[in-house]
């Protein structure tokens, strides 16, 4: 138990640490790195509570694919981020009103969860021992759900299509290499012999 | 039911994707050169799925998720029709534009897919995902033109509206998952027949919200006209029709499977919705000079009068909406099937002035417009009298004989219903005098044979062929009406 109590507030420090360095560290490659630090916790805190999916997901999802994204976009991009930043101290009473509502939404949902209020309908799902839950969610995702399955599938074929259709331009003029051209060239058709005049050049 | 039958009663849907997948790869093989084969062969699946739709067998598979029954089995029929009439008109576009992309035909399949999802949705998620599916590919679609600055405008509003909106629809459908304790339409029935609570008719003001705005309902039609406009004709020409028929019967299907038990509750929002679709559509058509503009003023006029037959709340109410979608969309495709074939000198024609003498060059296209024209008017005995005449009617029983609303309430509804139709009547007589007795600018291009062939058809369908279609037409709908869960 105790050895329980000491990974969990390990991993929730650093969470908010890192939490927090992503928001104030000045290099932006430095915030994103933070921050897959923070998703790395946070995955933590999922397999202590049992739900090692969705601990899969965070590491592959997020830190896997939108972090690295995110990378990407910080150094491909020039984004000049102390610009962003300039308005800081002005938009601080706004974006403090902003957190302040939040923070009270979070304590009200929290407080009608527990006196089983939005939920009541809803029947508790007991945790199954026998199974691990990626195996649990295996077996309704492949079996009930498999028609959503393969509707989302067809989502992203669209907005795969869609992607290609918008960006993919053919242009002309542009020289790609033809290998079948290269190998069948002779010296006959590569090279032309010409009779130069003395004191004259060749213009072509 | 085991996982052979599930796939049965999935048929329709599982062959368009499969035809999708196959013509996607048979178009990156074979390149522009195969653009038209993909196309022919996109349409001729769309036809064989509309058959399997409606010959298929009915009942409800993956755990209440796709429900087949006469609904949507007539929806399916009639999306699944226009999207191959949408791929014709396309095909025949982009040949003419020398701009030969296979990923067209492809694109509206996987459009009709999420449309058939949407017609037979049986709980939130498939709601969520064929709504999804559907808008994405059209998203796509309306900017297919990239290099066309008011195209890609079109496309970027329509996609960052649609984002909005399917927000609206999720959070709403969240709170009802919440409140209700399950996505099922059967289950969250059970939970409003028992008594539905703030929680739930919350999240139910929400989901309609979403849903008014994919079928471009006011207050959530803003994006229409500028979408309208700037997306090009063809594409137009199937949006306008197919997946407003969708929307309809997801609304439909929504209110009905689902909220019956709270049909006093969601009436008076949808009452209010039809109410601002049919004012704000007659009034602000009067200053449009563009005809994609008006007309996209026209569709929420007219979603507004659909929607009016859904309030009723009634069997009728619903057979009438179905009617009315129908005889609208064969409208609309003819009208939009008009536009894209008429140039002058190359350029298109969009504005009212530019149909100046059209009666003197082109006589026939002339009298199809006309047509259309009239028919939107709501004159008898063209379609659109008869589409009108049956919502009104079924708004005025609910309230004067099944007593499903207060009569004041429904003749209040039918009566502004009346005097929008009135109002509108004074931009659809303009464009027919700007027709028949202004004189002609210039020559009138040659109309290219699909087009051509796609207005005469349905201008002919609008008159004498409703008359015949319809006895067949009001009945079916009927049956189909029937399926919707009605109290």
């Amino acid at each position: 138990m105790a050895l329980q109590a000491i990974a969990f507030y390990l991993l929730a420090a650093v969470t908010i640490g890192a939490g927090l360095l992503v928001v104030t560290a000045r290099n932006p490659v430095h915030s994103v790195l933070f921050l897959i630090c923070a998703f790395f916790s946070a995955a933590g805190l999922f397999v202590m509570l049992g739900a090692e999916f969705l601990a899969m997901l965070l590491v592959v999802v997020y830190v896997g694919a939108v972090a690295v994204l995110f990378l990407f976009v910080v150094m491909m991009l020039d984004v000049d981020f102390s610009a962003l930043r300039a308005g800081f101290v002005r938009y601080l009473p706004i974006g403090g009103l902003v957190a302040l509502i939040l923070v009270v939404e979070i304590v009200a949902v929290s407080a009608s969860v527990a006196s089983h209020g939005a939920a009541a309908g809803a029947a508790v799902l007991t945790p199954s021992h026998d199974i691990t839950n990626a195996e649990a969610i295996g077996r309704v995702l492949y079996t009930d759900y498999v028609y959503f399955f393969q509707a989302a599938g067809l989502v992203l074929l669209v907005a795969m299509i869609g992607a290609i259709v918008l960006t993919l331009r053919h242009r002309a003029g542009v020289r790609r290499q033809n290998i079948a051209a290269q190998v069948a060239r002779t010296p006959a058709t590569g090279m032309r012999i010409v009779q130069i005049k003395s004191g004259e050049g060749l213009s072509e | 039911m085991d996982f052979y039958g599930a796939l049965q009663v999935a048929l329709p849907e599982a062959f368009l994707a499969v035809s999708a997948l196959a013509l996607l790869v048979l178009g990156a093989v074979t390149a522009a050169r195969g653009a038209i084969l993909v196309s022919v062969l996109a349409g001729v699946a769309l036809l064989v799925a509309a058959v399997l739709a409606a010959v298929g067998p009915l009942g409800t598979a993956f755990s209440g998720g796709l429900v087949a029954d006469n609904a949507s089995a007539f929806a399916k029929v009639a999306i699944y029709a226009m999207s191959a009439v949408a791929v014709l008109l396309g095909a025949g576009w982009l040949e003419r534009l020398k701009a030969r992309q296979f990923e067209y035909p492809v694109l509206i399949l996987l459009a009709a897919i999420g449309m058939g999802i949407m017609a037979s949705s049986g709980d939130l998620i498939s709601l969520y995902i064929g709504v999804e599916l559907q808008s994405l590919a059209l998203y796509v679609l309306a900017a297919f033109r990239r290099d066309d600055a008011k195209a890609s405008e079109a496309g970027l509003k329509y996609f960052v509206l649609g984002a909005l909106s399917s927000g609206l629809l999720l959070y709403g459908a969240s709170l009802i998952y919440g409140f209700a304790g399950s996505v099922k339409f059967v289950d969250i029935a059970a939970t409003v027949h028992a008594g539905a609570g703030t929680g739930v008719l919350f999240g139910l003001v929400f989901l309609i919200c979403g849903l008014a705005f994919k079928v471009s309902a006011a207050p959530f039609h803003m994006w229409t006209p500028d979408v309208y406009e700037g997306a090009p004709t063809p594409v137009v020409a199937f949006f306008g029709a197919a997946p407003k028929l969708a929307a309809m019967v997801l609304f439909a299907r929504a209110l009905a499977d689902a909220f019956s038990g709270a049909a006093d509750q969601w009436r008076q929002v949808v009452i209010i919705i039809a109410l601002a679709s049919m004012l704000l559509g007659a009034f602000a058509g009067l200053v449009q000079k563009n005809l994609k503009r008006l007309w996209a003023y026209s569709s929420i006029a007219n979603v507004g009068y659909a929607l009016v037959g859904l309030s009723a709340g009634t069997r009728e109410g619903y057979q009438s909406m179905l009617v009315f979608m129908v005889l609208y969309m064969i409208d609309v495709t003819g009208f939009f099937a008009c536009l894209a074939a008429l140039n002058r000198n190359g350029k298109p024609m969009e504005t009212i002035d530019d149909m100046a003498g059209l009666m003197r060059e082109r006589p026939g296209m002339a009298l199809a417009m006309t047509a259309f024209a009239v028919s939107a008017i709501g004159f008898p005995p063209f379609s659109g009298f008869w589409a009108k005449f049956f919502v009104f009617k079924a708004i005025l029983a609910a309230g004067y004989v099944q007593h499903a609303l207060p009569v004041g309430l429904a003749v209040s509804v039918a009566v502004v219903g009346l005097v929008s139709s009135v109002v509108a009547a004074f931009y659809y007589l303009r464009l027919i005098k700007v027709m028949w007795f202004d004189p002609a600018p210039g020559a009138v291009d040659a109309a290219p044979a699909d087009a051509k062939g796609i207005a005469y058809a349905a201008a002919l369908f609008s008159f004498p062929v409703v008359m015949v279609g319809l006895p067949l037409l009001y009945p079916l709908a009927g049956v189909a009406a029937a399926a919707f869960g009605l109290g």
